[in-house]
């Protein structure tokens, strides 16, 4: 199973000039950029992990590839996102997302389904990464998707 | 960030162009076969290179030995480039740079018009200087100073870092000092980023002496190593003019003869900084005018008000030989 997240998640993976390219865009843009990874991939997970310190003030997007690649390194197989959010009043919210590694092997979800008062059918959603305690998921040597 | 304009404002492509660091490469130039001429001087870096080398001479007085240096950096890489049509790859020359001179000799301005070169002549994505000192490369406890190196080389990604004062890095005496751990970073990133960072080094020539030689590693690794003498009277004075032009003031012969005079003295009191020096010279020159003018409480003519006089020359505290003089 292929974790849809984000933007460009339908599209090829993106190399890394194309997320350089992305990272111009929001740059440009002035909007601060966060590098963040987690090995929970469930839809309802919104906060992961923060790599570092959001970064301010940058005009040129190596400093953001370095942190990007220093993040590969060290978790080669959780998923890395890349935020950027635009502090505009009136806007102040996330204004890009996008996934820049995932591990190699993605066992995917499962519905569960239970029984409410009144014959109610309460759905949710069980991810099988999960089943492993977190960091022993995805294999420490399974080199995320590049 | 102004709120000003609240909701939406979107970067547009096409609104200023950008090139590298994720932007498509334009597709290479067909390689010329060896009989073929390629004309240096033609294509648009080689006038662009040739308006800031025409701005350096005009802006900046004497630094013979610096514009020389310059040009010589400048006549390498486009001969690098010339090279590069006929498929001749040579490795890309290391741009580091140090400026050892005096105060006030003009080394940031060599460094922004060294961007404006580099970038031309397409070894950097943008002609900017981003400038810093020991307070921004070095922290003050453990796990403090290699976070703060990195981001100041991230914001100077693409462009130059100027570090000023470079010598204050390291300190000889304080083996407890966190400057050691800065340099090794930038000499890592100085190695892994040549082709998008260009780390110039600046102080005074004696202390820059000191550094490099308690730092071999860092020395080999900046391959131009460049000195701003200090500047003479008469350099000085072009200086002033220069200043005063810029500015839509005049001298009067008179005040210009007491100029010549007022620097003379002025070079032989402690911290002189040459240029420096001379702008302040002429702030106060021009308040004194200004008092002077105000004074009159009549009507002034726009001579009056172009022109110092040797009065405002000559009341400065440099001609002060009793103490009743201001």
């Amino acid at each position: 199973m292929y974790l849809r997240h984000g933007s460009f998640s339908y599209l090829p993976e993106l190399t890394d000039d194309e997320i350089a390219a992305q990272v111009r865009y929001a740059l440009l843009n002035g909007w601060p950029i966060s590098v963040e990874y987690t090995d929970d991939p469930h839809p309802r997970n919104v906060y992961w992990e923060m790599w570092g310190l959001p970064m301010f003030d940058l005009a040129e997007p190596d400093g953001v590839l370095r942190e990007i690649n220093d993040c590969r390194a060290t978790f080669p197989g959780h998923y890395v996102r890349v935020l950027a959010y635009d502090a505009k009043l009136g806007r102040q919210t996330i204004a890009m997302s996008f996934v820049v590694q995932r591990p190699a092997e993605e066992p995917g979800f499962r519905l569960d389904r239970t029984e409410g008062s009144d014959r109610v059918q309460r759905y949710g959603v069980h991810s099988y990464a999960t089943e492993a305690p977190s960091g022993a998921r995805y294999g420490r040597g399974g080199d995320g998707a590049r | 960030m102004s709120t000003a304009d609240s909701g939406f404002s979107m970067y547009r492509p096409g609104a200023a162009p950008a090139s590298g660091g994720g932007e498509p490469a334009a597709p290479p130039a067909p390689i010329l076969d060896a009989q073929a001429k390629v004309d240096m001087q033609a294509d648009e870096a080689a006038a662009r290179v040739r308006a800031v080398l025409g701005a350096v001479d005009a802006e900046l007085v004497g630094l013979a030995g610096v514009k020389r240096r310059i040009r010589e950096i400048a006549a390498l890489l486009m001969v690098d480039r010339a090279r590069a049509r006929f498929g001749l790859v040579a490795s890309r020359p290391s741009l580091h740079m140090s400026f050892a001179g005096g105060p006030g000799t003009g080394k940031t301005t060599v460094a922004l018009r060294m961007a404006e070169i580099l970038h031309a002549l397409g070894y950097l994505r943008a002609p900017r200087v981003h400038p810093v000192t020991r307070d921004d490369l070095v922290g003050q406890f453990i796990g403090h100073t290699a976070p703060k190196t990195k981001e100041a080389l991230a914001r100077a990604a693409g462009g130059v870092l100027f570090i000023d004062e470079a010598y204050y890095l390291y300190r000889p005496d304080n083996e407890r000092d966190y400057g050691q751990e800065a340099i090794e970073i930038l000499l890592q990133e100085m190695e892994s980023a040549r082709d998008s960072l260009v780390v110039i080094f600046a102080g005074y020539e004696d202390r820059m002496e000191t550094f490099f030689s308690s730092n071999p590693g860092l020395s080999s690794r900046v391959s131009h190593h460049i000195q701003f003498e200090d500047y003479g009277t008469d350099e000085l004075a072009e200086i002033a003019e220069l200043m005063l032009t810029r500015d839509a003031y005049r001298f009067t012969d008179a005040a210009r003869e007491a100029f010549q005079e007022y620097l003379d003295r002025r070079r032989t009191m402690p911290r002189f900084a040459n240029a420096r020096s001379v702008r302040n010279a002429l702030e106060r020159a021009r308040l004194r005018q200004a008092n002077r003018l105000v004074a009159l409480s009549g009507k002034v003519s726009r001579d009056d008000l172009m022109l110092i006089t040797e009065e405002d020359v000559r009341r400065s505290r440099v001609f002060a030989e009793s103490p009743d003089r201001g």
